[in-house]
């Protein structure tokens, strides 16, 4: 005799929630996937005209639609998944009190059903590198270890959110404006090289600018990404990570109560 | 046999106005913890015990905590005091749909619905064809949920429920929207569960239902334990207080 408690198939029961959101998504649009393109495509768009030919540029010598792409991808991925992801617990209010599945479960599946958007826009991404000439080179491998460490960071934040969101339901409306914020502190349509040296390390120790440095690096300069960059991602979704569960482990008990 | 469900002096409260979950009001609660909400007993000092293969039913008015054991019962609230005790997996159907989502086919909901009531692929990959079949709604697999009248909701995740082979089944008030054919199929199914010593507690407001698929009966009143034996003798007793 034991509490109460959820046994069953993991990566089966991801797999379910994961589909279940996408399929939802993408059932109610006559474009279906392309909506997932449209966003970026359009984005890209306006800030090359603006930044590339209206305001003079930067990053002269790389094509622009790439630099920017660079820092969009990243940042779409941020948003959606820590706004899906923050009130997954709240939106997800039939399963918390009606469904026993593990409360862990249901912001990791909110995240990572973002990372099936991430990967049509990757594909983009990375189709428009080889349409600008630049070839694949060996540091591409880079790639699939830096985002898997900035999804654990997502994870994390999401963990985090979601629980505090069911208490203080004010805070997505926090995120939204930090998210607001956060598009022009992240060098999306600038880069790295005219911050002043004063702001640099502020950008540095920031998880989603490291991951746009880091894409530009692979991608249009052809090199390794900085060791200080991967320590910095490392120990952001470490921290992220255990802080995310710590709060929401404490505070899923009580989580039926309060939706 | 042994104890499948045990429920040892269990209190359950819940807070008045917990609904209320904006900034202000956290920061209200930390500026005036003397005024703290006020609490109110929704289960008070409830005990019972179910052996495997027993099936027992729970009647009370709305409100009079049915609903609130099959939630602890669960796992999805906690107990204030005492303790709650399962052997082996729990199953529940605690909402006409929980869990399903109207703009997914039957089919699909069946596969999440599974993968949540803790199903291996494998399982589902077996079983599929048999939850069909017991749930009557084959023609209307691909269509959306939203499609589906109450009734064919209710075939489909009851029959899913069962799939999961679970040794405990909980269920709330639902079945009462299934038709004649389908009351029978679920009774001669609890009957079978019965057999393999798998327990059953099911809450409802129809007394025919009860007495139909239950031999024990719990009378609860305002969160409390009014009345407990063979399902005859306190439904009896139950019509007769509320006549």
């Amino acid at each position: 005799m034991k509490e109460p408690k959820w046994t069953g198939d993991y990566v089966f029961l991801f797999e379910n929630l994961i589909l279940k959101d996408f399929k939802i998504r993408y059932r109610n649009m006559s474009l279906g996937i392309l909506w997932s393109l449209i966003n970026p495509l359009v984005m890209m768009t306006v800030m090359t005209f603006l930044f590339g030919r209206v305001l003079g540029r930067d990053a002269r010598d790389q094509p622009y639609p790439v630099f920017v792409l660079c820092g969009l991808v990243p940042f779409n991925f941020f948003t959606g998944a820590l706004m899906t992801g923050a009130t997954s617990i709240v939106d997800n209010a039939g399963l918390i009190k009606r469904v026993l599945v593990p409360r862990e479960v249901i912001p990791v599946a909110a995240v990572l059903s973002n990372c099936v958007h991430l990967l049509i826009q990757f594909g983009l991404l990375l189709l428009l590198t080889v349409g600008f000439g630049l070839r694949p080179n060996i540091y591409w491998l880079w790639l699939p270890a830096i985002w898997a460490l900035f999804v654990v960071f997502l994870c994390g934040l999401a963990l985090g959110a979601a629980a505090i969101n069911v208490y203080i339901r004010d805070t997505r409306y926090v995120l939204e404006s930090f998210n607001m914020v956060l598009f022009w502190l992240v060098p999306i349509f600038y880069s790295f090289s005219i911050i002043p040296e004063k702001y640099a390390k502020i950008y540095q120790i920031n998880p989603v600018a490291a991951l746009v440095f880091a894409m530009r690096h692979i991608l249009l300069e052809g090199v390794a990404p900085p060791m200080s960059l991967m320590l910095n991602l490392t120990i952001a979704a470490s921290a992220a990570l255990g802080l995310g569960l710590a709060i929401f482990r404490r505070l899923k008990p009580y989580f039926y109560e309060h939706i | 046999m042994a104890s499948a469900l045990r429920f040892n002096h269990v209190t359950k409260t819940f807070a008045h106005r917990a609904g209320q979950m904006l900034l202000r009001d956290r920061l209200l609660d930390l500026a005036r913890p003397s005024k703290r909400r006020s609490r109110f007993e929704a289960l008070t000092d409830v005990s019972f015990a179910l052996e495997a293969g027993e099936s027992l039913g729970l009647i009370g008015a709305n409100g009079a905590g049915k609903s609130t054991i099959l939630n602890l019962a669960t796992g999805l609230s906690l107990a204030d005091q005492g303790s709650i005790d399962v052997s082996g997996r729990v199953t529940a159907l605690l909402e006409l749909g929980a869990g399903f989502h109207y703009d997914l086919t039957g089919a699909e909901n069946l596969r999440v619905n599974a993968a949540m009531m803790g199903m291996t692929r494998q399982q589902v990959a077996e079983r599929f064809e048999s939850i069909v079949e017991f749930s009557g709604v084959r023609e209307f697999l691909d269509e959306p949920m939203r499609v589906y009248s109450a009734g064919m909701t209710v075939r489909l995740a009851f029959s899913v429920a069962v799939a999961a082979d679970p040794d405990v089944l909980l269920v709330d008030e639902v079945l009462g929207l299934g038709d004649q054919q389908f009351y029978a199929k679920c009774l001669g199914k609890i009957r079978e569960f019965q057999s393999l010593g798998k327990t059953i507690v099911l809450a409802s407001h129809s007394t025919e239902l009860i007495t139909m698929l239950c031999q024990r009966v719990l009378w609860l009143e305002k969160g409390r334990v009014k009345m407990e034996g063979g399902a005859e003798e306190v439904v009896a007793a139950y019509k007769a207080s509320a006549a």
